[in-house]
């Protein structure tokens, strides 16, 4: 026969004691980033279920491929080998320009420019939280990724790696809340931070004085400052500058340009200076730069 | 593993994946929590077996599909579940309007305590979005119970 009344004392303890678990976890896992253990075993758990999901899509564009006629597919080619030319034209002129630049940065004894290297992810199609921007991709620390590791599209930047486990990991769009990018006006070298908003397609700039020369349309780089971004990737267009008289700063605007809704493909970026030790003891501090700067 | 255990544990497994399908984005807003829903609704039936432990270890995987801090759903879930399973015999006897008005203050204290965590830590957006979730699984609340117990009713006189 079943209990009338389950034990009750020893629930309510138990709830107490999981409430003080969820509590210390949640501190830990916010202020070290000691956990990482914890959440990959518990993504594996789950990668079954995120493959399952995927699959529809996955099975779209397998039967996309599948079925495409003959006549599509030489088209297809003939675009791409004509596009493939046109950029072997320009990148005979980069080649030309960057080892001037080389010999150049020589002559001032600058440090060399590094080359990046970069890994070609697939996005999985599930949902992570709405409230932020959130992607899963299909690369993980067995393909060598890390913690804050840059992710770019064929248009600009996208964001960083939040979360590292072995098969998969979390991306941060750049245009997540909590998220801030080092940037640099193209036109003018003016360096900022752009902050995300919540929102995929602004970004707002902070602490720009009033009189400072920054119109919109200007193109925002990364400045490479804070070492985690690479320099000179394009980041976002400023849409908006409005300048209020009688306040300090102005509020500029930026729309991302990478395609954060629409790609299906990223690019992951190492950069060669960095190894990933340096990385890694870099990670904390970085992380609590930004929170403190929220 | 007893059966009714096993069928606790697929249709949590089922909430996890109505969790994550991806949906357009006027309707991801909407989207309820359906492991919410799903436990609350066996901590009412079955007491003996889910409970708040169950309720913890769902929410901190709901925390790593969520992205979110580790202990920031699960901490809700374990207070909401411990609220269902003092008052279960009380809710199974009330009518489905009065359960879904009860689970509405539940899921809506649930995703208070997960707002208050993101304000905590910084990365707080429009607050008010955050309850449509709750709303929208108390209206959704009739059919998960009857859904939930006619399963329960069928796997368990097949059993037999």
């Amino acid at each position: 026969m079943k209990p009338l009344f389950l034990r009750g004392p020893s629930v309510t303890l138990r709830m107490i004691l999981l409430v003080v678990a969820s509590i210390v976890l949640m501190t830990v896992d916010h202020r070290w980033n000691h956990l990482q253990v914890v959440r990959n075993t518990l993504s594996h758990l789950l990668y079954p279920l995120q493959y399952t999901i995927d699959l529809p899509v996955r099975f779209y564009y397998w039967a996309d491929e599948i079925f495409t006629t003959h006549d599509n597919l030489i088209e297809e080619n003939r675009a791409l080998k004509a596009r493939q030319l046109e950029n072997r034209v320009q990148l005979q002129k980069l080649d030309i320009v960057e080892r001037e630049n080389e010999r150049l940065r020589l002559l001032l004894s600058a440090t060399p420019k590094t080359r990046e290297k970069v890994l070609i992810s697939e996005i999985i199609g599930v949902d992570v939280d709405p409230f932020r921007q959130l992607f899963i991709i299909n690369k993980g620390t067995s393909d060598g990724i890390y913690v804050g590791q840059p992710v770019i599209d064929a248009h600009g930047v996208i964001g960083q790696i939040l979360y590292a486990n072995a098969l998969t990991s979390t991306v941060m769009l750049l245009t997540d809340a909590s998220h801030a990018i080092p940037v640099q006006v193209d036109r003018t070298g003016l360096r900022s931070v752009a902050f995300g908003t919540g929102h995929n397609d602004q970004l707002d700039l902070k602490h720009i004085p009033q009189n400072t020369d920054i119109v919109v349309g200007d193109m925002l780089i990364t400045s490479g400052l804070g070492g985690r971004f690479p320099n000179n990737y394009p980041v976002a267009i400023v849409t908006a500058v409005e300048k209020v008289a009688g306040e300090t700063f102005a509020h500029v605007r930026a729309a991302p340009l990478a395609l954060l809704d629409q790609t299906r493909e990223v690019l992951v970026v190492w950069n060669d200076e960095q190894t990933q030790d340096e990385a890694q003891a870099e990670e904390s501090e970085s992380t609590e730069a930004v929170d403190d700067a929220q | 593993m007893r059966s009714d255990f096993r069928m606790g544990l697929i249709t949590i497994i089922a909430a996890f994946i109505l969790a994550m399908v991806p949906l357009p984005d006027w309707a991801e807003n909407l989207r309820p929590d359906w492991v919410a829903l799903v436990l609350i609704y066996w901590a009412m039936a079955l007491p003996s077996r889910i409970g708040v432990t169950s309720a913890w270890l769902a929410g901190l995987m709901l925390d790593v599909t969520h992205g979110a801090i580790l202990g920031q759903h699960a901490i809700g879930l374990v207070i909401i579940i411990y609220v269902v399973h003092l008052q279960h015999q009380r809710l199974r006897v009330a009518s489905l309007l009065q359960q879904a008005l009860f689970i509405l203050i539940l899921l809506l204290f649930k995703q208070l305590l997960v707002l208050w965590v993101d304000g905590i830590v910084g990365r707080s957006t429009d607050a008010w979005l955050y309850f449509i979730p709750g709303l929208v699984g108390a209206m959704l609340w009739p059919w998960v119970y009857i859904i939930l117990r006619d399963l329960r009713r069928q796997f368990i006189y097949r059993a037999m």
